[in-house]
């Protein structure tokens, strides 16, 4: 009976101090946003958009930080999902379980977390001076890809692990090959979770600065770049750079910067819960 | 009810015994299954210890036995689906239409158009009721739309589903209910058209009057089709199938016609099993 009620107490006590944490996060998340939307509100117009970056705060706008973030994310796009994906396929069906696959296995989920400036430097010692790419949109794309593939093959695996075995069985217990298998049954089944996996990494990646800023994005970019060999700015650049200015304009900016920042995150991410939602319910 | 089943069923498998001469070979050309010592280890653990077996064309061959006797393992060879178990390893000569299937130059992907399965729990794909039948022949490459959905049809006919699903085609097939995915995945095994079909426990999910469904169509289909069945129910084993073999540690114990399984076993081992004594 004393036990019993010793239980209880434990049980509700918990329960109150998760709710309280759960509590804690949103309510600073929202502090946060408040704050931001608060002092940014004003600069965030047609004319901040399409504005270029300027020496005075109030001429200043996002333009070219906004397209160098739109076309950086599409290259990381283009490098980053089919080498992930790849990858995790062959780590998941086809590598044998060897000592090799196990070390792989292990440096791979190593590799999500090691910090983006180390990233940054790889970039800047491969992509900017081995392949002489310089200070690109290209080379910043390809160190993108780079962070953000061990998230999006972990994250691949875990979804093909998650296809029941009875599907593969019934695939190949009609005369199908390893590849129809995969490609007609087992990657259908798990692109809700893969497409988790890439929305997650592509968050992450379009809120990264500390590897740009090695790899040579610049601060300020007076014009929009033409091709994947050209200089370029991203938005938390953009962001970083203002705020590390005397004037109080140019706060007042960022902070309308990190609306914007946050506005094509969560537009990015909708599209791609829609995909995923619509695709489920096509599966049910 | 069931018994009344049974019994017509039994009267059936009277009537229907000389198969041989029924049979009419240019319909449907089908193969008979030649077994000589099969060996089957998974690393150090010996599953299959040495099995000699003959299985004849259009009938239904039923191997019973208890939990871990091998009879799956030794169903999963006539396919090999036991090639993607880790660690498994075959030795012996298991013949099908004359050609070794483990030694001579065999597309897996062509001896499983020809050797279907249909497993224990019902598996269709997460697509519709359509797709899931069409699957088999567009994996062959075969686009033309027209004779894809005529095969569809005939395969759902043939397992007696076409009346449950014409309407609904397009839908998800995992709105079915059990039985009926399962009736959905004979269906997708008869579209390959296929001559000999394994059947892994194929009733053992369902219910009584889903598994009486099924074991009609069974009878139906041993006409055009060699069938070997996996079951823990004796009964079933009983009323549908011409051959019984008992398996038990690896081993088959004992092969012979069912009649003479279930009412006069040569060793007693198998006695004691099918009298329920112990397994």
């Amino acid at each position: 009976m004393n036990n019993l009620k010793k239980n209880k107490i434990i049980d509700s006590s918990f329960k109150t101090l998760g709710i309280f944490f759960t509590l804690l996060g949103v309510v600073i998340l929202i502090i946060l946003l408040y704050n931001i939307i608060k002092v940014g509100y004003s600069r965030v117009n047609w004319e901040f958009l399409t504005s270029l970056p300027s020496r005075k705060p109030e001429n200043a706008g996002i333009y070219t930080a906004i397209i160098g973030t739109l076309d950086l994310m599409l290259l990381t796009i283009i490098f980053a999902i089919p080498v992930g994906v790849g990858a995790g396929l062959y780590l998941e069906e086809y590598a044998h379980k060897s000592r090799l696959s196990r070390l792989l296995e292990i440096n791979i989920a190593n590799l999500a977390g090691v910090p983006s400036i180390i990233y940054g430097l790889l970039g800047l010692g491969i992509f900017v001076r081995f392949f002489g790419f310089g200070g690109s949109i290209l080379a910043g794309a390809l160190t993108m890809s780079l962070l953000i593939l061990p998230i999006i093959i972990v994250a691949t695996r875990e979804a093909i692990k998650a296809v029941p075995s009875s599907l593969k069985e019934a695939s190949f217990a009609l005369g199908a090959s390893k590849w129809q298998t995969l490609s007609k049954v087992v990657l259908p089944s798990s692109f809700g979770g893969i497409l988790t996996g890439i929305i997650l990494s592509l968050s992450r990646a379009i809120g990264e600065t500390a590897p740009l800023i090695v790899v040579g994005a610049m601060a300020y970019v007076p014009f929009v770049p033409h091709s994947i060999f050209d200089t370029f700015s991203v938005l938390p650049m953009q962001i970083f750079t203002w705020t590390t200015r005397p004037q109080a304009g140019f706060a007042i900016a960022a902070a309308g910067a990190i609306i914007i920042l946050l506005v094509i995150t969560f537009v990015m991410n909708g599209i791609a819960v829609y995909f995923r939602n619509k695709w489920q319910s096509k599966l049910q | 009810m069931a018994k009344q089943i049974a019994i017509t069923m039994e009267t059936k498998i009277e009537q229907t015994l000389p198969m041989d001469k029924i049979v009419d070979k240019a319909l449907k050309k089908t193969h008979t299954i030649e077994v000589t010592d099969a060996k089957v280890w998974y690393d150090d653990f010996m599953a299959i210890q040495g099995i000699d077996m003959v299985i004849k064309p259009n009938t239904v061959t039923a191997f019973i036995g208890p939990s871990g006797c091998g009879k799956s393992t030794f169903l999963r060879l006539f396919n090999r689906m036991n090639d993607y178990v880790d660690g498994f390893k075959m030795e012996g000569k298991i013949k099908v239409n004359g050609r070794n299937i483990y030694k001579d130059k065999i597309h897996v992907e062509e001896l499983r158009k020809e050797i279907g399965m249909v497993f224990q729990k019902p598996n269709p794909f997460p697509k519709s009721i359509f797709e899931n039948v069409a699957y088999g022949l567009k994996i062959q490459g075969i686009k033309d739309k027209k004779l894809i959905a005529e095969r569809v049809e005939k395969a759902l006919r043939q397992a007696d589903l076409w009346e449950d699903v014409k309407d609904k085609l397009k839908k998800s097939a995992l709105a079915l209910s059990g039985g009926q995915q399962q009736r959905l995945c004979i269906a997708r095994t008869l579209a390959v058209e296929p001559s000999i079909i394994l059947m892994d426990e194929p009733t053992s999910a369902l219910d009584p009057i889903s598994t009486s469904k099924i074991e009609d169509l069974i009878f139906e289909l041993k006409e055009k089709y060699t069938i070997i069945i996996v079951t823990h129910n004796m009964q079933q084993a009983s009323r549908i199938s011409d051959f019984t073999a008992f398996f038990y540690l690896g081993k088959l114990i004992e092969f012979d016609k069912t009649k003479k399984i279930f009412t006069n076993p040569e060793k007693q081992q198998t006695e004691n099993y099918i009298t329920g004594r112990f397994g």
